[in-house]
C-alpha cells in the first residue's frame, strides 16, 4: 500500500479530497431538497474520512484510520438527529423543502 | 478526569430513574449529583498531569472552565422542571440531555488530543440540534433545529477537514506533540491551512461576524431555556475551546491572523450591538447582544500567552449575567405567545424584586461598576491595550456606549410604562436562580482578586 502511494503521490489524494469536499459544500448552499443536502454533508465527511486514511498510509500510523471510526459513529448520529428533525418538520409542514422555513426573520 | 465520568454517569443515570418511574425525583438528583461533579472537579486544582494516553488533560485552564460549566448547568437545569412543565412525562430526556451536553462540554477544554475535541463539540452540538428542536409541535422550534443543524454540521465538517490537514502535516493527534513539531520543523502548507479551517468552524460556533447569521435566527425559534442554555453555556465553551486549540497548537501566532481576529471582533460587535438596537423581541436582542460579546471575547486572543484568566473572568461574568436575565425572561414569557418587549411593561412595579434581578443582570452586561462585568470589560481592555492594540480598544468603548441604548430599552419598558395585562405570581425558582447568578457576578465584582489569577 506505501508503494502505491508513492508511485501515486500524496498531493493527488489530497486534490482528489479537496474536490470532493468542494462538491459537498456546494452541494449544501445550492440544494433545496434537505435529503439531498443532507447527502452532500456526508459526501463532506466521507471526503475527510478518505484522506484520513491516505495520511494515515503516508505517515504509516494508525491513529488516522481509528479517527475515521469516530467521525463514521459522530456522522451517523448527526444524520439521526437530522432526520428526526426532519420528520417533524414534514408532519408540520408536508413538505421537506428547505426554503419553506422561513418564518424567523428581521 | 474524574468529572467526565461522573457527568457521563449521571447522564445514564437520568435515562434510568425514568424507568423506575421516578420523575418528580429527576431534577434535584441532578442537580446533587452536578453539585458533587462541583467538587470533584475543584478538588484538581493545581493538578497537571495527562489521563488515558493524553487525551484528558488536566490542568488549572480545564478546572477553572469546567468548574464555570458545571455552575451554569446547575442554574439551568434547575429550571428545567417548571419550564417542562406540560411535558413532564418526559423531563428526563431534557435533563438527560443537557448533562449529556455538559459532559461534552467539560470534554471540549480538558482536551489534550484533537480526537477528544472533535468527540466534545460534536456531542455538544448534537444535544443541542436537539435541544433546539425539542418543542416539536412548533414550527419556529422545528425551523430553528433545523438551521442550526444545517449550519453546525456544516462547521463540523470544516473542523473535521482541518483537523485532517493538522494530522497530515504532523503525524499526529496529540497536541502537546503538535506543538513541540509547530515551533521546531519546516511545516507543509497544509498545516496552515488546517489551522485556518478550524478558525473557520469554530468562528462559526461561536457566532462571530462573517459566521453569525444562523443566531438570530435559531436562538429566537428555540425554547426559552434552550436559548438561554446556547447564549451562556454553549458560547463561553466555544470560545474557550478555540482559545485552547490557538494555544496548544501556535503558541505564537502570526502578525497577519492577529489582524485577522482583530477585525474580526470590531467587525462582530459593532454588527451585533447595532442590530440589536432595533429588535423588539428579546431573545433575538440577546442574540445579537451576543454576537457582540463574543467580538468583546475574541480580543484576549490578541496576545495569547498570558489572558486565559482575563477571558475566564470575562467568560464568566457574562454567563451569569446571561443566566440571571434569562430566569427573569423565562419568567415574564412563561405563558406568553411571544418574547417581545412590551410583554415586560410595568414589570418594575408588580415584582419589584425581579425587576431589579434583571436589571442588574443588564447593568453587568452593559459594564456598568460594582456588577462584574465592568471589571471583565476593564480587564479585556487593558489587556489589549498592553498587546498594543489601541484601535480595537476605541471600538469597544464606543461600542459599549451602543450597547447601552437596547439594554436600557428594556429597563425603561419595565419601570416607566404601564401593564398591559396583570402578570401572574413569580415562580420561586426563578427567583432563586436569578438571585444566585446575579450574587455570583455581583461577588466576582466586589471581590475580583478571589477569582482574577485562578489560571
Amino acid at each position: 500500500m506505501g508503494n502505491v502511494l508513492n508511485q501515486i503521490g500524496i498531493e493527488n489524494y489530497i486534490f482528489l479530497c479537496v474536490i470532493l469536499f468542494s462538491i459537498g459544500v456546494f452541494g449544501v448552499l445550492y440544494r433545496r431538497n434537505a435529503i439531498i443536502v443532507f447527502m452532500s454533508i456526508e459526501i463532506m465527511l466521507n471526503a475527510v474520512n478518505l484522506l484520513f486514511v491516505a495520511f494515515s498510509t503516508y505517515h504509516q500510523d494508525a491513529q488516522g484510520q481509528v479517527f475515521v471510526f469516530f467521525s463514521m459513529a459522530v456522522a451517523a448520529a448527526e444524520v439521526a438527529v437530522g432526520l428526526a428533525i426532519l420528520v417533524s418538520i414534514f408532519r408540520n409542514l408536508n413538505s421537506i423543502d428547505i426554503d419553506n422555513l422561513k418564518n424567523l426573520k428581521g | 478526569m474524574n468529572t467526565l465520568l461522573i457527568i457521563t454517569g449521571l447522564g445514564v443515570l437520568c435515562l434510568l430513574l425514568e424507568i423506575l418511574n421516578f420523575r418528580k425525583g429527576i431534577v434535584p438528583f441532578t442537580v446533587v449529583g452536578l453539585l458533587v461533579a462541583l467538587g470533584v472537579t475543584m478538588n484538581d486544582y493545581g493538578l497537571q498531569k495527562g489521563f488515558y494516553g493524553n487525551m484528558i488533560v488536566v490542568n488549572n485552564f480545564s478546572v477553572a472552565f469546567s468548574s464555570i460549566f458545571i455552575v451554569l448547568a446547575i442554574l439551568l437545569i434547575s429550571m428545567s422542571d417548571d419550564f417542562y412543565r406540560r411535558e413532564h412525562a418526559k423531563i428526563s430526556d431534557f435533563v438527560a440531555i443537557k448533562v449529556f451536553m455538559l459532559a461534552g462540554a467539560v470534554a471540549m477544554v480538558s482536551f489534550g488530543n484533537l480526537s477528544m475535541f472533535f468527540l466534545g463539540i460534536e456531542v455538544l452540538s448534537i444535544s443541542l440540534y436537539i435541544l433546539a428542536a425539542s418543542n416539536r409541535m412548533n414550527v419556529r422550534s422545528n425551523e430553528a433545529g433545523m438551521k442550526y443543524f444545517l449550519l453546525g454540521s456544516f462547521a463540523s465538517g470544516i473542523i473535521l477537514f482541518g483537523i485532517c490537514l493538522i494530522y497530515g502535516a504532523m503525524g499526529t493527534f496529540d497536541i502537546a506533540e503538535i506543538s513541540e513539531l509547530s515551533s521546531s520543523a519546516e511545516l507543509p502548507d497544509w498545516f496552515f491551512i488546517g489551522i485556518v479551517l478550524l478558525t473557520i468552524g469554530m468562528l462559526f460556533k461561536i457566532a462571530a461576524v462573517p459566521f453569525h447569521f444562523w443566531a438570530p435566527d435559531v436562538y429566537e425559534g428555540s425554547p426559552a431555556l434552550t436559548t438561554s442554555i446556547m447564549s451562556t453555556l454553549a458560547k463561553i465553551v466555544a470560545i474557550a475551546t478555540f482559545y485552547k486549540l490557538l494555544t496548544g497548537m501556535n503558541a505564537q501566532l502570526s502578525v497577519a491572523y492577529e489582524w485577522v481576529l482583530l477585525s474580526v471582533s470590531i467587525a462582530s460587535m459593532t454588527l451585533g450591538n447595532i442590530m440589536a438596537l432595533r429588535q423588539e423581541n428579546v431573545k433575538r436582542m440577546l442574540a445579537f447582544s451576543g454576537i457582540a460579546h463574543a467580538g468583546y471575547m475574541l480580543m484576549a486572543f490578541l496576545n495569547l500567552a498570558n489572558s486565559a484568566s482575563v477571558l475566564w473572568y470575562y467568560a464568566a461574568a457574562y454567563a451569569l449575567a446571561g443566566v440571571a436575565a434569562f430566569a427573569v425572561v423565562l419568567n415574564v414569557c412563561r405563558d406568553k405567545q411571544d418574547e417581545n418587549i412590551y410583554n415586560f411593561n410595568g414589570f418594575g412595579k408588580k415584582h419589584p424584586v425581579m425587576a431589579a434581578l434583571l436589571t442588574g443582570a443588564l447593568l453587568s452586561m452593559a459594564g456598568i461598576p460594582v456588577f462584574a462585568g465592568f471589571f471583565a470589560k476593564f480587564g479585556l481592555f487593558m489587556h489589549a491595550i498592553n498587546a498594543g492594540y489601541l484601535v480595537v480598544v476605541i471600538a469597544a468603548v464606543i461600542n459599549s456606549i451602543i450597547s447601552v441604548g437596547y439594554y436600557f430599552k428594556l429597563i425603561l419598558a419595565m419601570y416607566t410604562k404601564d401593564a398591559l395585562d396583570p402578570v401572574e405570581n413569580p415562580k420561586p425558582i426563578y427567583v432563586v436562580v436569578a438571585a444566585i447568578a446575579l450574587l455570583l457576578n455581583l461577588a466576582m465584582g466586589l471581590f475580583p482578586s478571589l477569582v482574577n489569577n485562578l489560571i
